[in-house]
C-alpha cells in the first residue's frame, strides 16, 4: 500500500461534480486510519462525462475509476487500496484489462494535454519530473540562437491554435525583425466561444507548459513583459496561473538574466478580462490590456509592428504556447510527423452537446469527424439521429450529416464554411431546431458586437429581427434572400473577425438546412419541436388516464377534464410552456 | 451592444451610503500604473459588489481618470454592474452547449420562482439572476452558478429546489 498513489481529478468540471466531497472523504479515510498510501490532486482529466475522476496507481498499472460519489470512495479505497482487489465495474480505464472507454482513449495523441491530469498543477517539481522546462534549459545549454528557435518552429508547421490557423513562427519572425527596446508576448486565454473549453483544461491543469511556451517565445522574439490575459470567468485558472509564476519566477525561469542567458530578462503577469467576446480579437485585447473599451482599429499596423503601448508584440493563443515546449525539446520532424499536409500536429477538441463522452480529446490533424464523435465521442445520447455538429462558435456553422466524414484540419473545415476555430464541437441530434441555434449565435454576436463598424452594429440586429420572426411563425417569402443579402454585406464591411464572421452560423445552416428554414416560414412548422410558438400540444386519447397531474399543473388552467376522464386542451388559453407534456406520466400529450 | 445593463432606475437613499474609504489601498496599488483603469474597476466591484456613483467620482478626482472615460468601459463589459446586487449571485450559463441541453428552461424556472427577470435583483436583496455566455463546464451543461459553487446536468425543478435549500440556511 506505500507505493499505491490515489489521485483525485480537481478541475473545474471535476469539482462542480463533486469532486472535491471525494477528495476531502479520501484524506479524512486516510488521516483516521494513519494509511500509508499516498494522496494526490491533479486537473482535468479529459473523461468529463465520467467525473468524478479517482486514478489509482498501484504495482500492477493505473486504473482509472469513474463517477465516485463519497460512497464509492470509501469501497475503492477499502477493497482497492488496503484489500488490494480492484473493483473492476468501477474502472472506467486501464491498460490492464478491456474497458468500457477504451475508444475514448485509444486513438488519442497527447502533446497539448501531455501532462493534464497527471500531475498536481501546483507544483513545479511535477511539471519538471514530466520533462518541464526541459525545453527552454535546452535553448539555454546549447546556445540555440534566436532564429534556431524561430525556424525549429516554423518547421513544426504549427498554426494559431485560437482558430485563425496563422503559422505561429512566422508570427514570430515578424516580430523578431522589428526591433524596439521594449516588446511584448501575450497569451491570449479569453476564451469566448461558448462551447470551448480547451484552454481553460490546459491553464488549471498545466499552467507551466503555458509559462514555458511564453518564454521561449520571449527569447525568440527578443520580448521583455509577458502579459497574460485570461477570463475572469475561469477563477481556478487565475488561481493556479498566480502560482505558477510565483514558482517559476522562484525557480530562475522568469526574472533576469534566465538560465544564464545574458540580458534575457522576462516577467509575466495575468491582466483578468472583464468579459468582452471581442477581445480575442488581437487589437481588441490589445486596447483592453491598456484599460480601454476593448474595441478594434485596423490593421495595419498590425501587433507585431506596433501593439500594446506602440511596442512590438505578438500575441499566441493558450494551445498553442503549450505545444511549444514540446516542439522545441522533440525538434520539430517528430511534431509534423502528425497530421496533413498543411496542418501538422494534433488538436484538441472539446466535445459537448448530444454526444454521450463529452469532454477533451486530442487527436492528430486529419481524424475525420465522424471517428472524433461516434469512435472517440461514442455516438449520440439516447441513440436518436445525429443532425448536424457545429464547429468555431459564433464564428464557425454547422456541418451536417453528409459532411460528416470530412477530415480536421483547417482547410477541410473551412470549405464547409465552417471553421477550425477553437475546437469547440457542439453535437446536435435531431431534437436541435437548426434557425434555434442561428437565432442562438446571432443573439450572442449582437450583444458581442462593439458598435464599431455599422454593419456589425445594425446588420445582426435586423437579422436577429428576422429570425426571431421566423421562429414565431411570422417569418414571410423572402426573408431567406434578405438574410443571405444581409449577411455578404456584413461579411464585407466589418473591420474584425467578430464582424466577418458572424453570419457563418446563419449561412451554413441556410446552405445546408434550407428545408428547415422553408418549413418554418411556408408552413408555420419547426420540425424538430423547439419553436413554441410554431407547436400546439393535444391530449391523445387512447393514452391519458384522467390523472389530472396536467390539468393541476397547467399555470392558465388551459386544461379540462374531470378524473379518470380523458382531458382536453383548450388551445386559445394554452401558453405552449410545455408542462404538461414534462408531467405526464403515460406519454398522452402530444406535440404537432 | 449590451446598453440594456445600465439602469436609469433612481438609486435609493439606503444604498447610496457605501464607505468610500474602502478605496485607499485600491488606489495606493494601483496608482503609478500604465493601464490602470479596469484593474481600479474589477476591485471596486469587488469590495462594494457593484461601482457606486462616489467611488467614480474619488478615482477621477484622486487619480485624474476622465469620468467619461470610466462610464465609456463600465459599459462596455459584461462584468461591470452600476446597480447594487444580492447577497447570492446566480449565473445561469447560456454557452451553445448549455442552450441545445435547454438552458432556457433553467432561466424561465428560476424567474417564475424568484419573481425576478434576467438581470434583476429579488426584493429583499437575497439573489440577483443573471445570464453569462460560458462557464466552460460544457460537459455539464446545463449549468449555473451560484457565488463560486457550479451546479450541472440540471432541470429547472432542480435548479430551484437548489435556490431554495440556499434560502432555508439563510433563514437557520
Amino acid at each position: 500500500m506505500k507505493n499505491t498513489k490515489v489521485i483525485v481529478g480537481l478541475g473545474s468540471c471535476g469539482i462542480a461534480a463533486g469532486a472535491n466531497k471525494v477528495y476531502e472523504k479520501i484524506k479524512a479515510l486516510k488521516e483516521a486510519d494513519k494509511l500509508k498510501f499516498e494522496l494526490k490532486r491533479t486537473s482535468c482529466i479529459g473523461m468529463c462525462y465520467r467525473e468524478p475522476l479517482v486514478e489509482i496507481i498501484d504495482k500492477n498499472g493505473s486504473y482509472l475509476y469513474g463517477e465516485i460519489n463519497e460512497k464509492k470512495a470509501v469501497e475503492i479505497i477499502e477493497k482497492h487500496v488496503i484489500q488490494d482487489d480492484p473493483i473492476k465495474n468501477y474502472v472506467v480505464h486501464t491498460d490492464l484489462f478491456e474497458t468500457s472507454d477504451k475508444d475514448f482513449t485509444e486513438d488519442q495523441v497527447k502533446i497539448a494535454l501531455r501532462d493534464c491530469g497527471y500531475i498536481d498543477p501546483e507544483k513545479i517539481e511535477e511539471y519538471e519530473d514530466r520533462g518541464g522546462y526541459r525545453a527552454i534549459r535546452k535553448i539555454a545549454g546549447q546556445r540555440m540562437s534566436r532564429l534556431d528557435v524561430i525556424q525549429t518552429v516554423i518547421n513544426s508547421g504549427i498554426r494559431g491554435r485560437g482558430g485563425g490557423g496563422f503559422p505561429t513562427g512566422l508570427k514570430w519572425k515578424f516580430a523578431n525583425n522589428n526591433k524596439a527596446a521594449e516588446k511584448f508576448i501575450i497569451c491570449n486565454a479569453d476564451e469566448g466561444d461558448p462551447g470551448a473549453f480547451m484552454d481553460r483544461s490546459v491553464l488549471e491543469g498545466d499552467p507551466h507548459a503555458v509559462l514555458e511556451g511564453m518564454i521561449i517565445g520571449a527569447y525568440a522574439i527578443e520580448a521583455t513583459g509577458g502579459v497574460i490575459y485570461c477570463r475572469a470567468e475561469y477563477p481556478l485558472a487565475i488561481k493556479r496561473l498566480n502560482i505558477a509564476i510565483e514558482q517559476a519566477r522562484k525557480n530562475g525561469y522568469l526574472g533576469k538574466n534566465i538560465l544564464g542567458i545574458n540580458g534575457f530578462n522576462f516577467d509575466i503577469y495575468i491582466k483578468e478580462g472583464a468579459g468582452a467576446f471581442v477581445c480575442g480579437e488581437e487589437t481588441a485585447l490589445i486596447a483592453s490590456v491598456e484599460g480601454e473599451r476593448g474595441m478594434p482599429r485596423k490593421r495595419p499596423p498590425f501587433p507585431a509592428e506596433s501593439g500594446l503601448w506602440q511596442n512590438p508584440t505578438n500575441i499566441n493563443n493558450v494551445e498553442t504556447l503549450a505545444n511549444i515546449p514540446w516542439i522545441l525539446l522533440h525538434g520539430a520532424e517528430e511534431y509534423a510527423k502528425y497530421g496533413t499536409e498543411k496542418s501538422k500536429g494534433t488538436k484538441v477538441f472539446a466535445l459537448a452537446g448530444k454526444i454521450k463522452r463529452s469532454g477533451l480529446v486530442e487527436v492528430p490533424m486529419g481524424m475525420s469527424i465522424r471517428d472524433v464523435i461516434f469512435k472517440l465521442g461514442g455516438g449520440i445520447q439516447d441513440d436518436k439521429k445525429f443532425k448536424a455538429v457545429q464547429m468555431g462558435g459564433p464564428s464557425g456553422g454547422c456541418i451536417p450529416e453528409h459532411l460528416v466524414d470530412t477530415i480536421v484540419d483547417y482547410d477541410s473545415v473551412n470549405a464547409t464554411g465552417a471553421i477550425m476555430g477553437s475546437g469547440g464541437m457542439v453535437v446536435m441530434d435531431e431534437t436541435t431546431c437548426m434557425i434555434d441555434v442561428a437565432k442562438f449565435f446571432l443573439d450572442f454576436t449582437q450583444k458581442e458586437s462593439c458598435g464599431k463598424c455599422t454593419f456589425c452594429r445594425i446588420g445582426t440586429k435586423r437579422m436577429l429581427e428576422i429570425l426571431t420572426r421566423i421562429t414565431e411563425g411570422k417569418g414571410e417569402e423572402g426573408d431567406i434572400e434578405k438574410l443571405e443579402e444581409l449577411s455578404y454585406q456584413i461579411k464585407d464591411n466589418s473591420l474584425c473577425g467578430l464582424g466577418q464572421t458572424a453570419p457563418n452560423p446563419v449561412l451554413t445552416t441556410i446552405r445546408y438546412f434550407r428545408d428547415e428554414y422553408e418549413a418554418h416560414i411556408k408552413d408555420k412548422k419547426c420540425p424538430a419541436k423547439v419553436c413554441k410558438a410554431l407547436l400546439t400540444y393535444e391530449v391523445d386519447p387512447d393514452k391519458c388516464t384522467g390523472c389530472t397531474v396536467c390539468a393541476k399543473n397547467c399555470p392558465t388552467d388551459a386544461i379540462d377534464g374531470a378524473r379518470k376522464e380523458v382531458h382536453f386542451i383548450r388551445q386559445d388559453d394554452c401558453i405552449k410552456c410545455g408542462t404538461c407534456y414534462t408531467k405526464c406520466k403515460f406519454d398522452a400529450i402530444k406535440i404537432s | 451592444m449590451r446598453i440594456k445593463r445600465v439602469s436609469t432606475k433612481k438609486i435609493t437613499e439606503e444604498q447610496e451610503q457605501v464607505d468610500i474609504n474602502l478605496l485607499n489601498p485600491l488606489i495606493e496599488k494601483y496608482k503609478d500604473k500604465k493601464g490602470n483603469l479596469i484593474p481600479l474597476l474589477q476591485g471596486t466591484q469587488d469590495i462594494f459588489g457593484y461601482i457606486p456613483y462616489e467611488a467614480f467620482e474619488k478615482l477621477s478626482s484622486e487619480l485624474g481618470l476622465e469620468l467619461s472615460d470610466m462610464y465609456g468601459v463600465v459599459t462596455f463589459y459584461a462584468q461591470f454592474r452600476l446597480n447594487p446586487v444580492g447577497k447570492h449571485i446566480i449565473k445561469v450559463c447560456h454557452g451553445t452547449a448549455c442552450h441545445v441541453q435547454n438552458a432556457n428552461a433553467i432561466t424561465d424556472a428560476l424567474k417564475e420562482s424568484l419573481k425576478v427577470n434576467d438581470g434583476e435583483t429579488t426584493e429583499d436583496g437575497m439573489f440577483t439572476l443573471e445570464s453569462v455566455a460560458c462557464l466552460g463546464c460544457c460537459s455539464l451543461a446545463p449549468v449555473m452558478m451560484i457565488d463560486n459553487d457550479t451546479h450541472g446536468k440540471l432541470t429547472g425543478g432542480q435548479a430551484v429546489k437548489i435556490i431554495k435549500n440556499v434560502k432555508i440556511k439563510e433563514s437557520n
